[in-house]
């Protein structure tokens, strides 16, 4: 009787919760399933269609460019992310004043929002009153003022390094949290084995701390394939839909052309696509785990 | 702690000096473009406007900041619009977090685990690609350009962490101290709010600092469900901004914008900072 109502109580204190994740969540991840399957526009419309918007999608060759160049953009910063983040980890391991102080300058820029940051560096790299140019011309590293955003390479090396200065400090942060719980016997055991500092790095320390270091890595990769502010402010798409991301002409197909049904089909696409993505790297990291 | 780690054996003082040097660069290039920033953010618009640009202001004035005081609805409605939504994303996440926290954390509830995973699961779906059923809920039941609908999406992206935070929390608390009050009588409520939620408040603290920088922040939710020109957040009048008036954008004003909406953050963390690393640090090592 008293264990039935304690199981009352605590479902009654996990109502609220539960509720709100069914009718913010559930129902509406129910409900874009079956948008994905309608014509439904802002404008009107909203008849059953079938998969008509998922073949159209397979068939959008601009969906497809956006994807591909979302991919390029994850698959390039993923990895300068994660090896700078390693090595600020490491630099900033030692609790001398100095060290602490470059970790918390380092994280600084984290807590504040990418919208924020990519105005701040829209400016920073505007081809007439931007600095990044001044200082290029002022080392002698370019003769004349570059037009940033109007070649898509350049525009997402932009991107890139202003989100690298942005983000950089997260991976940072997870990854130290993971190099924390190596244990100091093991590493003096090979200290008093006679290991190099890089060789204690490369075996003892990035094995014992891979679990984060995989979880900095699948954290920053989901983000990039999710990338939506940083475009949106920075290159706007520019040069002629280059640089527009997933999320970007989703958002584009939804709210600017109002076409809810195929833009709902699209974000069906993408999350399958990031699950996926997720599941196969948590597979492959358990499979790795227990080898 | 760490300094095993960190340390060459024997590194020469030579090397140690290097790493200190590059341990100032490092400073110096992370704070740098929110150095000039602040001086593009005093100069006179003129000056802010110079081709090629100048680094070091030669004036000082505060007129970028007054005219971004006054872009169209002003300054000063779009910062409380941001700071109300914040204020309700704290309260909704607490409000949910600390008794979900407290059931997961206490009860035997069937099912438990379960739930626990469904209410984490919603951190795996990508929030923007459900911005469109929400959208057409909102504006069924006048949700849209309300303070209340805006802190209900980002209540969504917030709450799983926030759950896990709390949850963590209250399991560090020792058993014998509930256990003690229920032996004086008391219900699960009183024990809830005179035993645990003084424990809790650090877990409080770090749960109100993450719904705070995620609401302040963000971005394409703003920038949808506010689309009316009173309610807009900071960074979606920063957007108005940044795309100029008849074609010249006022590059003064918007650092002095982006100053704005930066020097909460950073006031924050600069204060906060020990319960927002350890609560990042929290999720990372489980």
């Amino acid at each position: 009787m008293l264990a039935n109502t304690t199981k009352l109580v605590g479902f009654a204190y996990l109502l609220p919760a539960l509720l709100f994740t069914c009718v913010f969540v559930v129902y509406p991840l129910g409900h874009l399933v079956m948008l994905s399957l309608t014509n439904e526009s802002l404008l009107g419309g909203g008849e059953f269609v079938g998969l008509d918007n998922y073949r159209d999608a397979f068939a959008d060759r601009s969906f497809w460019k956006a994807f591909w160049f979302t991919l390029k953009y994850t698959a390039f910063i993923t990895p300068v992310l994660m090896v700078l983040g390693f090595l600020l980890a490491l630099l900033s391991m030692a609790n001398t004043p100095l060290r602490q102080f470059t970790r918390g300058v380092v994280f600084l820029p984290v807590v504040i929002g990418l919208a924020s940051s990519s105005l701040l560096w829209v400016w920073l790299f505007n081809q007439q009153v931007g600095l990044a140019n001044q200082v290029l011309v002022d080392v002698n590293i370019i003769e004349k003022p570059l037009v940033w955003f109007n070649k898509s390479n350049l525009g997402l090396l932009a991107v890139t390094i202003s989100v690298v200065w942005k983000v950089v400090g997260f991976g940072m942060i997870i990854m130290l949290s993971g190099m924390q719980q190596v244990s100091q016997e093991v590493l003096e055991a090979s200290m008093i084995d006679g290991a190099s500092y890089w060789q204690r790095v490369r075996r003892i320390i990035v094995p014992l701390s891979m679990r984060a270091i995989l979880l900095a890595t699948l954290i920053s990769a989901i983000g990039s394939m999710l990338a939506f502010d940083q475009f949106y402010l920075m290159t706007g798409g520019a040069p002629r839909g280059q640089t527009f991301t997933s999320v970007y002409w989703i958002y584009q197909n939804s709210f600017v052309y109002f076409k809810l049904g195929y833009g709902s089909a699209l974000s069906i696409i993408l999350m399958v696509v990031i699950m996926a993505g997720s599941a196969l790297q948590l597979t492959l990291q358990n499979r790795g785990a227990k080898a | 702690m760490g300094s095993m780690i960190a340390e060459p054996v024997g590194a020469s003082r030579p090397m140690r000096y290097l790493v200190a040097a590059f341990c100032v660069f490092l400073i110096a290039l992370m704070l740098a473009p929110l150095v000039f920033s602040f001086f593009a953010s005093i100069k006179s618009p003129v000056e802010a406007g110079l081709v090629p640009p100048n680094y070091f202001p030669r004036s000082l004035t505060g007129e970028n900041y007054a005219s971004v005081a006054n872009y169209q609805a002003g300054m000063w409605t779009y910062v409380s619009n941001s700071l109300i939504v914040a204020g309700l994303t704290i309260v909704f996440c607490l409000a949910m977090a600390v008794p979900a926290g407290y059931a997961f954390a206490r009860f035997p509830i069937p099912f438990k685990e379960g739930f626990f995973l469904l209410v984490l699961a919603s951190m795996m779906i990508p929030y923007q690609a459900m911005l469109t059923p929400l959208y057409l809920m909102f504006s069924a039941i006048g949700l849209v350009n309300t303070y209340v609908g805006l802190a209900i999406v980002h209540t969504i992206l917030q709450l799983p962490f926030s759950i896990y935070l709390m949850r963590n929390s209250f399991e560090g608390i020792p058993k014998e101290l509930s256990e003690a009050a229920v032996m004086d009588g008391c219900t699960s409520f009183q024990v809830l709010a005179r035993v645990f939620l003084p424990l809790v408040v650090p877990g409080m603290v770090t749960v109100a600092l993450f719904a705070f920088i995620a609401s302040w922040n963000e971005f394409i939710g703003a920038l949808i469900f506010m689309s009316n020109e009173q309610s807009f957040t900071v960074p979606v009048m920063l957007t108005g901004v940044s795309s100029g008036q008849f074609g010249v954008v006022d590059w003064g004003g918007l650092q002095a914008g982006v100053m704005v909406s930066i020097i909460p953050c950073v006031a924050i963390y600069l204060l906060l900072q020990r319960y927002y690393v350890s609560g990042l640090m929290s999720g990372a090592v489980k």
